[in-house]
C-alpha cells in the first residue's frame, strides 16, 4: 500500500545515554538540511508511555498527520512493540547500541557517526514504502508422493485439518515397507513388546477419508510451475492425468541397501544368510525356517552395520537396524524356545526409552549380544555358516557358528538415483518444497516428521494465498518485482537464486515465481542491470543510503584519527545482533564504519562498492555468515554468492588503481560480539596503511 | 464456535514451545506462550554451539524471536506458570500465575540498577559458575530485553538502590504475581528437560572432587557470554585445561538413575571435544563410552572427531572419579569392556556426559495425565486436546524436537478445526 502524502517527522530519543553522548542541536540541524524532514521532536524516553503519545499525537491526521516516522533511538531489535504504529512507515535509527554505547561520549568522530546514521535513515526512508502483497490464485490441493507410513500420516493429517490429499503411490499397495513388517519394536512405554505395526490401521484410514484422493500404481511423468499452482502429471497404469496441486510432501522413503554389494558378510554364500528385511518376510509367513532345507535354526547369528557406517557402502547409521535385530531376535526366540540368537555390533543404538526395550531383550537368556568387528563369513560343516569377528567381548579373535546368517541391511534414500517429482522448471540448490526423504528414522520418528511435513504444505499454501512469504522470513509481504523492459537475459539472478524461484522463458527470459521466493534478495544482489528490488529493500535503497554520508577531506593522511569513512554491509540476523550485543557489553567499536543491515549477503550488489569508492568512502567490510559445507546462511547461498562476487570485484578494483583490500568480507557469527572491535580495528588499520581513497579530491 | 476455538496455550518458550507456537501462528492461530523463565528460549539459549554444524544456537533464536517480533497472532508472558486447567478440548479453562519481576515494560536495559545493587546471586543461567547481582538480565542476547529480580537474594536493608538509580520508573518493588485467566481450543505441553542432578551419582564426584562439571557448564564455559568470555578454564584455578575425560552416561543407562539413554549426550561430548581442541591444538581428549550413538547422518560428525589425533574415544564404562592426592587433578578408573581389566588415568578435568530428566519429573502439569516412572508423558494417553512436545515424551536433540514441534502445532490445530 503505496503511502500518498508523505508527511515526514524525526523523532529523537535522549535516554540510555543517548542524549549525554550527543549534541542534539546539531543533530537536528542535520536531519532538517541533509535528511529534509523539517518536523523533529526529541523527548528523553521515547519508548516510554509519555513519549509514545507525543508521536501519536502527532500521527492524527486532524494534527501533522506524520505517517513517515523516522525514529533515533535504540536498536530495531528493541522496543518494537512500542514503535510499532498500523499504516505507517517506521524507519529506526540506531543511536543507542550503534553509537551511545560503543563510541566515546561527546567526541567529534561520535557526533558525525550519529549524524551520518540520521543521514542514512533519511535517505532510507524517502525511498522505501509500505508493502502490498502479491497475491495469486491458489489451490489448496496438498500432493503426497510415497504410500508408505510416512505418506500416510502426512495424507490423513493434512486431510483432518481440512484440505483436499491427492496420495500417490507407485506400488499396488499402500504401506510401503511397514506393511511387509510381521511386528514393529515398540513405540510406547513400557517399551517391552511387540507390536502390530500402525500402518494397517493407517491404511484403512487413508482410504476411508472423503478428503484423500488415493492413485496407486502410479508416477509422476511431470511437475511444473510454482507453489499454488502446480501441475502435475501422473501416470496410473499408462493412463495420464494432469491435477492441480498447492504444495508437495515427498516421502517416497527407502529402499534397503543393495545386500549383493554385502558379499563380504556372506550375502550370496548360502540361501542361509538374508537380509533383516528377507527375515522378515521369513517371520511374516510364519514359522521361521532356512530358505536352504525349511528347517527351523537352532541359532541365528545378527550382523549389525551391514553396509552402514561404512565408508565403503553407507557413510551413515541407518537407525532402525538395531531395534530392528532386537526385535529378530525374539522372533527367533518366540519361534523355537530352544534356538538361540546372537547380535555382533558395532555399538548398540536404542536411543531414548528403546534403550528399556534393549534391557528386555538383553534380559533373554536366549539372546546374546556382543561387540565385534566381523571379519568374514564361511560355510562350516553340518551346513551350518561360520561368522569370524575380531575385537569382541568374548576375546580378541573368535568365530561363531550358526545355522543362519541374518545382515542388518541399511536404508538408502529413494532420492538417490530417481528424481521422482520430475520438475520441468529449474530447481535451486535448496530443497523442493517439504522434503521427508532427509534421514535414516524409525517408524514413530518417521511419522512425528510426517506431521511437521504436512504443517509446512499446508503453510506454504497459506501463506501463497496471502501473499506472504514462507520460513524464515515468514512475515515478509514485500517481493522481488523486476523491471523487465531493461533485462539483458544474462541469467544472472535465475542461476544464482538458492530457491530456484526464477525460470526462464523460451526466449531466455527470466520469469519469477514469487510463490517459490523467500524473499532474501539474492536476486537483487546478481543484477547487474539493478532491476530486481523490493518495496523496502532495494539497490536504490541501499545506494542512496551510501550517497547519504558526509565524506570529510583527509588533510592528514598519516594522522590515526584523520576522518577516514567507512561503510560495514551486515547480515541482519547474525553480525547485526552481535553489533548489538557489543553495545549491550560496552564494547568500544571503531568510530570510523556506518553499519548498513541487508537481509542476506546474498543481495549484496557490486554497484554499491562503486557508489562508495566514487563518493570517497575509504573501504567497505562485508560481515557475512559462514560459508562452504557447514554453511550457516539461512538462505544457504548469500554469503558464498557475496564472497564469489567479491573476488570477482577485485581484478576492477585493481584496474581503476584501488587496492582489493579496500573491500573485505568477514566472517562474523551472532555470538561474536567479543571478537568484533579487533576485526574492525584492524579493517580500518588496514585501509589507512593503504591511505585515502584517491577518488576523495573529485 | 467460539473465539477460544483458534486458541492455542503453549506452555514453555524453549525451541520446542517457540517453535511449535510460531508455526501454529504463522498458519493462523491465536497463540499464548507460557515461560517459566524471565525470558524465552530456554535450554537451547544455553548452549555454545549446536550440533553437527556447529553453528550459535542464539543464530536460529534471532531468527524465531523475530517471527513472534513481526506476528501479531503471539502474546507471551513470561516468568509465567500454568496453576489450574479445567474444561476440555475447545473449551480449557487455564489458570496463569505470573510471578512479579519487579520491573515493568519502561525498562531500557540500560544496566544502571545493577551496577547500583549490592546483592549477589549465583548465576543459574551459567549453572553457578559465576554471580550476578540481584537485578539482573538473564543473558546478553534475552529476549525480551527486561531486567529482572531475584528477591530472595535482594538485601532488604540496600535502601532501594535499584529503584533509586533507575531514571526509567521502570522499578516496581511492589509488583504482585499475577493472575491470567484464558480460555483456549488446545494445549501445547513443551516444558522442556532439566540436567539429571548428578550429585547423586556418588562415583562420579560431583560437587565433592574439583574440577568435575556437568556437560552443560561446559557449553557455558566455551560460549562468549559465558563466566570465561568463552575461554574454557577449569574451575579450580581458572587455568586452561589440557588433558579432559567425558563421561558418558552419567546417569543415563543405569537402572539406579536413569533407566534410559538420553540422546543427545554422545554427540554432545564429541562437539565438546572440538571446543577444547580448537581452544588448545595441544590438548588431549578421552572420552569414555557404553555404546557410541550417533544415529542416522550424526555418523560422520563422529567421524570427523574420532579422525583427530587429539581424541581417544575408549570403550569403558567408567567406575570411579576421585580427586589425586595433593591436586586439583581428577583420576578416573574405568572398566575396559573390550581388553579387559582396568584404566586409571588422571586428568586436568573431568566432563560428566549428564542425561535429561522432562521437567514433569519434578513438576507434573496441573492436570492429572500419564507418566512414565521416569515423567515422561505417554503421549497416547493424553487427553484430546493436549499435545506434548519434544524432551517431555522422550530424549531428542534440537533438531527432531522441532520436527515433532511443527507436527504438534498441527495436531493441535486439527484438534480445533474438529469442533
Amino acid at each position: 500500500m503505496a503511502i500518498e502524502e508523505r508527511k515526514y517527522g524525526a523523532y529523537l530519543c535522549k535516554g540510555c545515554g543517548i542524549g549525554a553522548a550527543l549534541n542534539f542541536e546539531e543533530l537536528a540541524k542535520v536531519i532538517r538540511k541533509d535528511g529534509k524532514i523539517q518536523h523533529i521532536r526529541e523527548h528523553d524516553v521515547l519508548c516510554s508511555p509519555e513519549g509514545l503519545a507525543m508521536i501519536q499525537e502527532d500521527l492524527k491526521p486532524e494534527g501533522e498527520g506524520i505517517n513517515c516516522l523516522l525514529i533515533a533511538a535504540c536498536s530495531p531489535r528493541t522496543k518494537y512493540q512500542e514503535f510499532d504504529f498500523p499504516n505507517v512507515l517506521v524507519e529506526r535509527v540506531n543511536l543507542r547500541e550503534l553509537v551511545a554505547w560503543t563510541q566515546e561520549p561527546n567526541h567529534p568522530e561520535t557526533q558525525a557517526l550519529a549524524e551520518d546514521y540520521c543521514r542514512m535513515g533519511a535517505a532510507r526512508i524517502k525511498k522505501a514504502d509500505l508493502p502490498e502483497p502479491y497475491q495469486t490464485e491458489c489451490d489448496k490441493t496438498i500432493l503426497v508422493v510415497g504410500g508408505g507410513v510416512t505418506g500416510l500420516t502426512a495424507a490423513l493429517e493434512a486431510a483432518n485439518n481440512g484440505y483436499q490429499v491427492v496420495l500417490v503411490e507407485k506400488e499396488a499397495q499402500l504401506g510401503g515397507y511397514a506393511a511387509k513388517l510381521y511386528k514393529a519394536t515398540p513405540s510406547s512405554y513400557p517399551y517391552t513388546s511387540l507390536q502390530d505395526p500402525p500402518v494397517h490401521a493407517l491404511i484403512a484410514e487413508v482410504q476411508a477419508h472423503p478428503l484423500i484422493r488415493v492413485l496407486t500404481n502410479t508416477t509422476i511423468v511431470q511437475s511444473e510451475g510454482e507453489p499454488g499452482l502446480l501441475d502435475v502429471t501422473v501416470n496410473t497404469n499408462g493412463t495420464e492425468e494432469t491435477i492441480r496441486i498447492g504444495s508437495v510432501v515427498l516421502a517416497t522413503g527407502f529402499r534397503p541397501y543393495d545386500a549383493t554389494k554385502l558379499s563380504h558378510l556372506g550375502y550370496g554364500l548360502s540361501p542361509d544368510v538374508v537380509t533383516n528385511f528377507e527375515f522378515e518376510e521369513l517371520a511374516k509367513k510364519g514359522k521361521i525356517v532356512r530358505p536352504s532345507d525349511g528347517k527351523a535354526p537352532e541359532s541365528v547369528a545378527f550382523i549389525q552395520c551391514a553396509g552402514s557406517r561404512d565408508p565403503e557402502h553407507l557413510p551413515y547409521c541407518s537407525d532402525f537396524c538395531c531395534l530392528t535385530s532386537l526385535k529378530q531376535a525374539l522372533y527367533v526366540r518366540q519361534s523355537n524356545p530352544e534356538a538361540t540368537a546372537m547380535i555382533l555390533y558395532k555399538d548398540i543404538r536404542t536411543p531414548g526409552q528403546t534403550e528399556l526395550f534393549y534391557k528386555e531383550v538383553q534380559s533373554d537368556p536366549g539372546v546374546m549380544l556382543t561387540k565385534a568387528e566381523v571379519t568374514g563369513v564361511e560355510l562350516a560343516p553340518g551346513a551350518k555358516l561360520r561368522v569370524k569377528a575380531k575385537d569382541t567381548l568374548l576375546g580378541a579373535n573368535v568365530a561363531f557358528e550358526a545355522d543362519m546368517v541374518v545382515l542388518a541391511t541399511g536404508l538408502v534414500p529413494t532420492t538417490l538415483d530417481d528424481p521422482i517429482l520430475n520438475l520441468t522448471y529449474r530447481q535451486g540448490p535448496g530443497l523442493p518444497e517439504t522434503e521427508n526423504v532427509r534421514q535414516p528414522m524409525t517408524i514413530p520418528l518417521a511419522m512425528e516428521d510426517a506431521r511437521g511435513a504436512a504443517m509446512k504444505a499446508i503453510q506454504a499454501l497459506e501463506h501463497v494465498a496471502a501473499g506472504v512469504a514462507v520460513h524464515p522470513r515468514a512475515w515478509d509481504e514485500t517481493f522481488p518485482d523486476p523491471f523487465m523492459q531493461r533485462c539483458t537475459q544474462c541469467k544472472r539472478c535465475t542461476e544464482e537464486c538458492p530457491f530456484g524461484a526464477i525460470d526462464e522463458d523460451e526466449k531466455g527470459t527470466p520469469y519469477f515465481k514469487i510463490n517459490r521466493c523467500r524473499r532474501c534478495g539474492t536476486c537483487m544482489g546478481a543484477c547487474p542491470e539493478r532491476i530486481i528490488n523490493f518495496n523496502d529493500f532495494s539497490v536504490d535503497i541501499i545506494g542512496s543510503m551510501l550517497k547519504s554520508l558526509d565524506v570529510p577531506e583527509i588533510e592528514d593522511e598519516d594522522d590515526p584519527e584523520a576522518p577516514f569513512r567507512f561503510i560495514g554491509l551486515v547480515c541482519e540476523n547474525d553480525a547485526y545482533p552481535a553489533l548489538d550485543a557489543a553495545g549491550w557489553h560496552r564494547l568500544r567499536l571503531n568510530p570510523y564504519i556506518r553499519f548498513i543491515p541487508l537481509r542476506c549477503l546474498g543481495s549484496f550488489n557490486l554497484v554499491w562498492v562503486s557508489d562508495a569508492l566514487s563518493r570517497g568512502i575509504d573501504g567497505m567490510i562485508l560481515l557475512a555468515c559462514k560459508s562452504g559445507e557447514d554453511y550457516q546462511c539461512h538462505f544457504a547461498k548469500g554469503s558464498e554468492l557475496a564472497e564469489y562476487r567479491l573476488s570477482k570485484l577485485s581484478e576492477t578494483l585493481d584496474k581503476l588503481g584501488l587496492e582489493a583490500d579496500r573491500v573485505q568480507l568477514v566472517t562474523v557469527q551472532i555470538s561474536d560480539f567479543d571478537r568484533l572491535p579487533k576485526i574492525l580495528d584492524d579493517f580500518v588499520a588496514r585501509v589507512r596503511e593503504i591511505g585515502p581513497n584517491p577518488f576523495k579530491e573529485f | 464456535m467460539n473465539a477460544n476455538d483458534r486458541k492455542i496455550l503453549v506452555v514453555g518458550g524453549g525451541m520446542s514451545g517457540l517453535t511449535a507456537a510460531l508455526e501454529a501462528a504463522e498458519s493462523g492461530a491465536q497463540v499464548i506462550i507460557a515461560e517459566k523463565e524471565p525470558y524465552l528460549g530456554g535450554r537451547v539459549a544455553q548452549l555454545h554451539r549446536y550440533f553437527p554444524k556447529l553453528c550459535p544456537p542464539t543464530c536460529g533464536l534471532e531468527i524465531n524471536f523475530r517471527r513472534i517480533r513481526e506476528n501479531p497472532n503471539i502474546t507471551f508472558y513470561t516468568m509465567a506458570e500454568v496453576t489450574q486447567v479445567s474444561g476440555s478440548a475447545g473449551n480449557f479453562d487455564v489458570t496463569v500465575t505470573v510471578r512479579p519481576r519487579y520491573v515493568n515494560d519502561r525498562c531500557v536495559a540500560c544496566d544502571a540498577c545493577a551496577q547500583a545493587c549490592p546483592a549477589w546471586r549465583s548465576n543459574d543461567f551459567n549453572y553457578g559458575l559465576d554471580k550476578t547481582k540481584a537485578i539482573y538480565l538473564p543473558y546478553d542476547m534475552a529476549f525480551p530485553q527486561k531486567y529482572v529480580i531475584d528477591a530472595s537474594a535482594c538485601q532488604e536493608d540496600c535502601g532501594q538502590k535499584c529503584a533509586e538509580a533507575c531514571q526509567y520508573d521502570a522499578i516496581d518493588l511492589n509488583m504482585q504475581p499475577q493472575t491470567l485467566n484464558f480460555q483456549v481450543g488446545s494445549i501445547i505441553l513443551a516444558g522442556g528437560w532439566d540436567l539429571y542432578d548428578i550429585s547423586k551419582v556418588d562415583y562420579l564426584g560431583f560437587g565433592t572432587v574439583k574440577n568435575v562439571i556437568t556437560n552443560m557448564q561446559m557449553e557455558r564455559l566455551a560460549a562468549s557470554n559465558g563466566p570465561t568470555g568463552g575461554k574454557i578454564l577449569r574451575p579450580s584455578d581458572n587455568q586452561p585445561p589440557k588433558k579432559v575425560a567425558f563421561v558418558q552416561c552419567a546417569g543415563s543407562r543405569d537402572e539406579n538413575h536413569l533407566p534410559y539413554c538420553s540422546y543427545i549426550c554422545c554427540m554432545a561430548s564429541l562437539k565438546q571435544a572440538t571446543y577444547l581442541r580448537e581452544q588448545d591444538p595441544e590438548a588431549e581428549i578421552y572420552i569414555f563410552y557404553i555404546d557410541l550413538r550417533t544415529p542416522g547422518r550424526y555418523e560422520q560428525f563422529m567421524w570427523k572427531v574420532r579422525d583427530d589425533e587429539g581424541v581417544k574415544l575408549i570403550r569403558g564404562k567408567v567406575a570411579k572419579v576421585e580427586q589425586e592426592p595433593g591436586t586439583d587433578n581428577v583420576t578416573v578408573t574405568a572398566e575396559d569392556t573390550l581388553g579387559g581389566g582396568k584404566i586409571k588415568m588422571t586428568f586436568d578435568m573431568v566432563v560428566l556426559a549428564v542425561g535429561m530428566v522432562p521437567s514433569t519429573k519434578a513438576k507434573p502439569f496441573p492436570l492429572p495425565l500419564s507418566y512414565t516412572p521416569e515423567g515422561f508423558i505417554i503421549p497416547e494417553l493424553l487427553p484430546e486436546g493436549i499435545v506434548a512436545v519434544g524432551t517431555l515424551k522422550n530424549p531428542l536433540d534440537v533438531m527432531k524436537s522441532n520436527e515433532d514441534a511443527t507436527g504438534a502445532a498441527l495436531k493441535s490445530l486439527i484438534s480445533l478445526s474438529r469442533r
